[in-house]
């Protein structure tokens, strides 16, 4: 049976609000699907999912966060198929490897749920002042945060910018490889089916050039990540838009995906957040 | 019965040689700028002319950005950290030495009362050059992966504000991490930055790892834009932060921005009622409210409005305005006449929008640029002098019933500096703490600074952080 493939923001399945779709052929240029092409609308209805999901998303337990992630872990296993032969048409990978892009996607998501509860002792401080005051810092979520995803690795990448986001507690909003769309939208609906709330992650298929404009210079959006930004004018223009309410700025940069991402994707969508009180009887 | 007046108690400016001009400080050496006019700095009590200060031209700007990447390449790159820590401790303890003579200039310099001055920046100043000399041989210790590196030539331009503090946290890390300056002082606060630049030399520090560039925006400009900075550090306002943002775009360098504040002091009901008065007096005029931090907006529970407003009104009665030199004083002089043109200019719009103005009685000096503590009553959150920093001794008062209404008119901002939290419940206060959207949040007390301890903003407030293992962070590639 052929899958109609949609979008995912807030925790539903729309169409494009533009009516727009696009055809996503193979690696070989064969038709495989007809994607949905979000519009500016979309992304601006996905940023207020998004930030409706930030309050609940960024209070719960770290405890709880890293569960959750976890979960998607578990469910994606059981779509393991599905995402193989997903990732081998759209990337040209043979089934084989296909599979271990999506092994080491799975992994990825293990690898980012346990950081959860380990993040603000690893990153926060006890800060030993000269005074009688007790100062601490702790990490905090930035808020919303647009994700262009990188074009080429569209599993392990998409989940490499994602994980690393909303495990400390923000939301996103992300936009997929334009080429390769198929595994994006499989991922939302496993989303969908654990435990992940909706709004935490949004996804819109279709094109970082289109859309990338409308999340840097949104006000309500805290931090933007341009991977998927290939020409490096294009990436200057949206650094300059996303500077309208001081962004966080993630540039893009060569990245090995199958690589140890180390801490810096972690840290880049956190505020450290000091709290002073005096200390006496 | 008669108030006891104070006698007046002025600190000696004997101690303070100021030079008639001064030049660029580059690769150790002060030297004549080539390409742009010299201007003066004056001081804001008196508007007398203190010295003449060179201004740093794009070209002046290449030289000594040339000179700090020599050195970077050459001496303080390749030397190593216990070495590179030697020079930043004896940098601190020459601060402590000369630490009566630069509280006194930097008091002339910006208008500060001599008792901040003395008793807060400097001693701070030396502080952090102590606390950051000591991360620079452990550098593998900070927790940013085993082969931390400096980035290499480090653009700083700082405000008027806290002018030797603002020196000692942008300088101090940068160095520690292996870095070597270009820095920018303000305008109208040069002098401090320049005596600064003599204890380099004093120092030995090798020719070329600070260099201090004097001049005003155009300056700066040239300073972020060029094409060899690495990594650019900003304090100012969020207009000026937006723009570097802007021009730092698509370019390799690295950049951190401590920008704007309207923060939000927050007082419930069961607060200890003095040290809360004091904390609201420190949150908004300590340094003639020229704190990027400041506790501008006032929330007070609306069961306790009368009785703070009150107490507060008695206690800023008592507030001496007046000659920054005596060690009496409370609130200096404004830092130059543009910035008091800002103040009056928005606390009119505060009046025209219908919020009730309140200042206690008091003369100022006839000389200089003087604005008394000024409180508003009677603001809502629309008021523009509740939305816009105004940078001055002006403090805007709104009321709250629950605490869930003072965290939404709290966060109803687009900075996220600071926030101050005054209650006597601990649970309230660590809930509250949870809930503010600020990098920065005193409970109990106001306006604390340490060099170990981080500072910086969420949202407009900029990105970055400035003091502790973060700071030194900032100025490390890993």
């Amino acid at each position: 049976m052929r899958k109609t493939y949609k979008l995912y923001i807030g925790g539903a399945f729309p169409r494009s609000e533009s009516g727009r779709s696009y055809v996503v052929n193979n690696a070989k240029g064969k038709f495989l699907a007809n994607a949905s092409q979000a519009s500016r609308k979309d992304a601006r209805d996905a940023v207020v999912a998004a930030r409706k999901a930030f309050g609940g998303w960024h209070a719960r337990t770290a405890y709880n966060r890293g569960q959750v992630l976890y979960r998607i872990a578990e469910v994606m296993e059981g779509r393991h198929q599905q995402f193989s032969a997903e990732v081998a048409a759209g990337e040209g990978l043979s089934i084989s490897k296909a599979r271990a892009v999506v092994d080491a996607s799975i992994d990825r998501w293990v690898w980012y749920a346990g950081w959860a509860d380990k993040l603000a002792q690893v990153v926060g401080s006890s800060n030993p002042v000269a005074g009688p005051y007790f100062d601490f810092s702790l990490p905090e979520a930035t808020g919303v945060v647009a994700v262009l995803a990188p074009q080429d690795s569209s599993l392990l990448g998409l989940t490499s910018v994602i994980a690393p986001a909303i495990v400390s507690g923000n939301t996103v909003v992300a936009v997929s490889s334009y080429e390769r769309p198929l595994p994006a939208v499989t991922l939302g609906e496993v989303m969908a089916t654990s435990d992940v709330p909706g709004g935490v992650v949004n996804i819109l298929t279709g094109s970082a050039s289109e859309i990338g404009p409308w999340l840097a210079s949104h006000q309500d959006v805290n931090a933007i990540d341009l991977c998927g930004i290939e020409s490096e004018d294009e990436a200057r223009d949206l650094e300059i838009a996303a500077a309208g309410n001081l962004k966080r700025v993630r540039r893009p940069a060569a990245e090995d995906w199958t690589a140890d991402q180390g801490l810096s994707r972690l840290t880049q969508y956190l505020e450290l957040k000091t709290v002073w009180h005096p200390i006496g009887v | 019965m008669s108030r006891f007046e104070y006698a007046p108690a002025p600190e000696s400016r004997a101690i303070v040689d100021i030079k008639s001009s001064y030049g660029l400080f580059v690769n150790g050496q002060f030297v004549d700028a080539t390409d742009g006019k010299p201007f003066k700095t004056v001081s804001p009590a008196s508007e007398e002319v203190l010295a003449e200060v060179s201004e740093a031209g794009p070209a002046d700007v290449d030289k000594a950005v040339r000179a700090a990447r020599k050195a970077f390449d050459k001496v303080w790159g390749p030397m190593s950290g216990k070495d590179r820590a030697k020079y930043l401790f004896r940098i601190a303890r020459l601060i402590q030495e000369r630490a009566r003579e630069l509280a006194v200039l930097e008091s002339l310099d910006n208008g500060k009362p001599i008792r901040e001055s003395r008793d807060v920046d400097i001693p701070l100043v030396a502080a952090h050059f102590f606390y950051y000399a000591g991360w620079a041989d452990k550098l593998e210790y900070a927790g940013v992966g085993d082969d931390p590196r400096p980035w290499g030539v480090a653009g700083q331009v700082i405000p008027w504000n806290f002018p030797m503090l603002m020196l000692a946290w942008k300088i101090a890390p940068a160095l520690a991490a292996g870095n070597t300056v270009v820095l920018k002082p303000a305008e109208t606060t040069p002098l401090t930055a320049l005596a600064f630049a003599e204890i380099c030399q004093q120092a030995d520090l090798p020719p070329g790892v600070v260099n201090i560039v004097t001049g005003a925006g155009r300056t700066g400009q040239a300073l972020v834009e060029h094409p060899d900075v690495d990594k650019v550090a900003f304090t100012g306002s969020t207009e000026v932060g937006r723009a570097i943002a802007k021009s730092v775009a698509g370019t390799h360098k690295a950049v951190t921005l401590e920008l704007g504040g309207k923060a939000a002091n927050i007082v419930f009901e069961d607060a200890p009622i003095d040290q809360t008065i004091e904390g609201i007096v420190n949150g908004i005029f300590f340094n003639q409210g020229h704190v990027c931090c400041a506790g501008s907006r006032l929330l007070v529970q609306e069961s306790v409005y009368d009785e703070v407003l009150a107490r507060l009104k008695r206690r800023m009665g008592t507030l001496r305005v007046g000659d920054p030199l005596d060690k009496n004083t409370d609130i200096g002089a404004i830092n130059s006449s543009a910035q008091l043109a800002k103040i009056r200019e928005l606390s009119q719009i505060g009046e025209d929008e219908g919020a009730e103005r309140w200042s206690p009685e008091c003369e100022l000096p006839a000389e200089g640029y003087w604005f008394p503590p000024t409180v508003f009553t009677g603001v809502s959150q629309a008021h523009r002098i509740a939305r816009e920093e105004i940078f001055g001794p002006v403090l805007s008062v709104l009321t709250f019933r629950t605490p869930a209404e003072a965290v939404e008119k709290a966060n109803n901002t687009p900075f996220g500096l600071s926030a101050g939290i005054w209650t006597e419940k601990g649970s309230r206060i660590l809930w509250m703490a949870n809930q503010l959207r600020a990098g920065v949040v005193w409970a109990n007390t106001f306006n604390r600074f340490d060099p170990t301890s981080p500072f910086g903003g969420y949202k407009e407030s900029g990105y970055g952080r400035e003091g502790g293992r973060h700071g030194l962070e900032a100025y490390l590639a890993h």
